[in-house]
């Protein structure tokens, strides 16, 4: 199986995957295929991107030797992807520049995007406004209190938040609210979909412009190990930052691929997003995947401290490659979460993403398992300065330390 | 014959047009969804689009989005839907349209609620998100059980896209009449009798139009142009107003006469 080939021509990873789109959508979908697949051969493109990765961006992110992380561990050699370090705070930015890249040049004024934690709310903002383009953020309300400085974020780079009281009022109705905003306006209107999901274009378009987390890794660990990696670890919400750092090694059968999911809770206790632990095939948003969902196939409500992971669907890649054994797949709790958010800060001097911080707690434990010539690389998808009302909320003033219950969310109707 | 084909064979006998009210199933209640069928029947409708709800139905405007809340939170499943369907057709030959999202009908297992459907009395399913690109194993299921799938076209639908659809659409085509959600709205989309004209000159199938048609007069310019008017949540919107039952079916009867009416005019 060459991974490179994936997907075929109507957006299926073998049995996930597909293009489930109302009909006032299917021709902007097949349009925006049209002009992605035109600028694959445009140099002038990717002239354009490649400047704006390097000078807005700042990319390379770097590679980062986590010498106290690993003197803790006593296992393997652990890196960090500094993913945190790009502009606005995550690999969000990425996708977002090379998507309102190609939505310019589609003749679209109006930019749209659903965002959970908000970095990709603010990744497109920030893209849109670099090309004065009118950018409107759907976000629940919520992830609108849990993410605060993010909406200031996106309000102060001329965006407009709209808040969305739907269902669960996160992610996933987030989603729904821009893909409504989306049918109606579907003439001059991009919607730039932050993770590999959604119908055929998009995970492979918000792939290909995230692999350069795998590829830029392969080279900095050639420098400075002289050889592959042996270990990645990334958290897993819809999978972009996961599917970035993963896709250039899927065919290196060496390197090990470990995905971490939202344990929220607890699995037992059915407040997570472990669509691999809990989920069963459905079609959501677009695409045939792994989803949280009751017996009748209502969607279920899923619980996360971290606003990014909070989804009741995962990309259809990530479910081909986990039946493929390629891609294997965890779950960290809130509360694990927490504590490796506490380690970061402390040993290495940097605040992680909540999200991010699942992928440290399982690289935590997953390290000491290991012999100390394995190299770990832990995707540090974003920084976690969004987070920081969430987090002090679990803390008590003395003890500095996280408590024992991570924040509860009450949230909308459907039970699981 | 299907009962969906032999509407419209007996309204082109009698030169009229059709209308084709949605409603939400299990919106005030099961029983009451009964109530409120037969007398939309009994009205004039022609034939009878049944929400099936989702928790996440992203073509929809607020109200049916709220009709497909309460709808859930009154219990309604896979079993009080068909209980539903077999309450109208006891006493009643009204086609059934299943209107539905993809996902709850692909968990229920499609073949299998298809079959079940077919023998509770359903004679058609419209899925929104299932285009017609991948529609080929449960157009297949559907042409065994004969039941009518049926789909929706856009004005952003291409002249390709559109002899796509009416190549493997049955029993009707059902006209978006402007870019957007479901919803009441005041005026139809620019171009839009020139469209809607292409599509009915294309189409075999007779031609329906739906998508913020609330008012008699909006009914009239349908029917000026294709088949009949698909009516909903001018309809649905009044279901979820909290009052007595006997109070909300002697409104909807009122509201639904008025629409009615334009449809059964003699149209040349």
């Amino acid at each position: 199986m060459n991974p490179h080939q994936l997907p075929d021509e109507w957006g299926r990873f073998g049995p996930y995957g597909g293009k489930y789109a109302p009909e006032v959508l299917m021709p902007a979908l097949e349009e925006l295929e049209g002009f992605y697949n035109q600028v694959q051969g445009d140099a002038a493109f990717h002239q354009e991107l490649d400047g704006l990765l390097r000078d807005f961006v700042g990319r390379p992110s770097p590679l980062y030797f986590a010498e106290r992380l690993t003197e803790l561990c006593r296992g393997a050699k652990v890196y960090l992807k500094r993913e945190d370090l790009n502009h606005t705070g995550a690999h969000k930015i990425n996708n977002s520049v090379g998507q309102v890249l190609i939505a310019r040049r589609m003749g679209k004024k109006r930019i749209i995007a659903e965002t959970g934690a908000g970095q990709h709310g603010v990744a497109t903002a920030t893209a849109a406004a670099r090309f004065g383009m009118e950018c409107v953020i759907y976000m629940g309300r919520v992830d609108m209190e849990r993410q605060a400085p993010n909406v200031h974020r996106m309000k102060l780079l001329g965006a407009e938040v709209v808040p969305v009281d739907s269902g669960s009022m996160t992610l996933k109705d987030a989603i729904n609210e821009a893909i409504r905003d989306w049918v109606t306006h579907i003439r001059d209107t991009h919607y730039v979909f932050g993770s590999v999901l959604g119908p055929h274009p998009y995970p492979k378009i918000v792939r290909d412009f995230q692999k350069i987390i795998g590829i830029e890794t392969e080279t900095q660990m050639q420098e400075k190990e002289k050889r592959l990696p042996d270990v990645l670890v990334a958290c897993v919400g819809g999978g972009s930052n996961a599917m970035g750092l993963f896709y250039n090694f899927l065919d290196k059968p060496s390197v090990r691929l470990v995905g971490v999911e939202a344990g929220g809770e607890g699995i037992a206790t059915g407040r997570h997003a472990a669509r691999f632990e809990g989920g069963t095939l459905g079609i959501l948003h677009g695409t045939r995947s792994y989803v949280l969902q009751t017996p009748q196939g209502q969607i279920a409500e899923t619980h996360s401290i971290s606003a990014g992971l909070d989804y009741p669907s995962v990309g259809p890649e990530h479910a081909f490659y986990r039946d493929q054994k390629r891609i294997e797949f965890a779950s960290i709790t809130d509360l694990e979460a927490l504590n490796a958010f506490h380690t970061l800060c402390r040993l290495e001097g940097i605040i992680p993403a909540l999200e991010s911080s699942h992928a440290v707690a399982h690289a935590l434990k997953l390290a000491p398992t290991l012999p100390k010539e394995t190299l770990l690389v832990i995707n540090l998808s974003g920084r976690g300065d969004k987070d920081l009302q969430t987090v002090l909320d679990t803390m008590t003033p003395e003890s500095g330390s996280p408590g024992q219950q991570a924040v509860p969310k009450t949230t909308g109707a459907v039970k699981r | 014959m299907n009962r969906i084909d032999a509407a419209f064979v007996r309204l082109r006998e009698k030169k009229q047009k059709a209308f084709i009210p949605y409603i939400a199933a299990g919106v005030p209640g099961f029983k009451e969804t009964v109530d409120i069928a037969l007398d939309l029947e009994a009205a004039g409708a022609d034939i009878l689009e049944l929400g099936y709800p989702f928790s996440d139905p992203m073509a929809d405007g607020a109200v049916n989005q709220l009709a497909a809340n309460r709808a859930l939170q009154n219990g309604l499943n896979d079993e009080a839907y068909l209980d539903i369907v077999r309450g109208i057709r006891t006493k009643s030959q009204l086609p059934i349209v299943v209107f539905s999202y993809l996902n709850p009908i692909f968990k229920l297992g499609m073949a299998d609620f298809a079959r079940r459907a077919k023998e509770a009395g359903v004679d058609g399913f419209l899925l929104v998100d299932m285009p017609v690109e991948e529609s080929a194993e449960f157009q297949e299921t559907c042409r065994t059980l004969d039941l009518r799938l049926i789909f929706l076209a856009a004005p952003t639908t291409t002249p390709v896209r559109l002899q796509r659809l009416l190549r493997e659409a049955s029993g009707f085509l059902y006209y978006i009449s402007r870019t957007g959600i479901t919803g009441e709205r005041a005026g139809f989309e620019e171009n839009f009798e020139e469209k809607l004209r292409a599509v009915k000159a294309a189409s075999k199938l007779p031609v329906v139009v739906g998508f913020g048609i609330s008012t008699p007069e909006q009914v009239r310019a349908v029917c000026a142009l294709c088949d009949g008017a698909v009516v909903g949540s001018a309809l649905v919107r009044r279901t979820l107003d909290d009052k007595p039952f006997a109070d909300l079916r002697e409104e909807l009867r009122g509201v639904a006469r008025a629409l009615i009416s334009p449809t059964k005019e003699i149209w040349p």
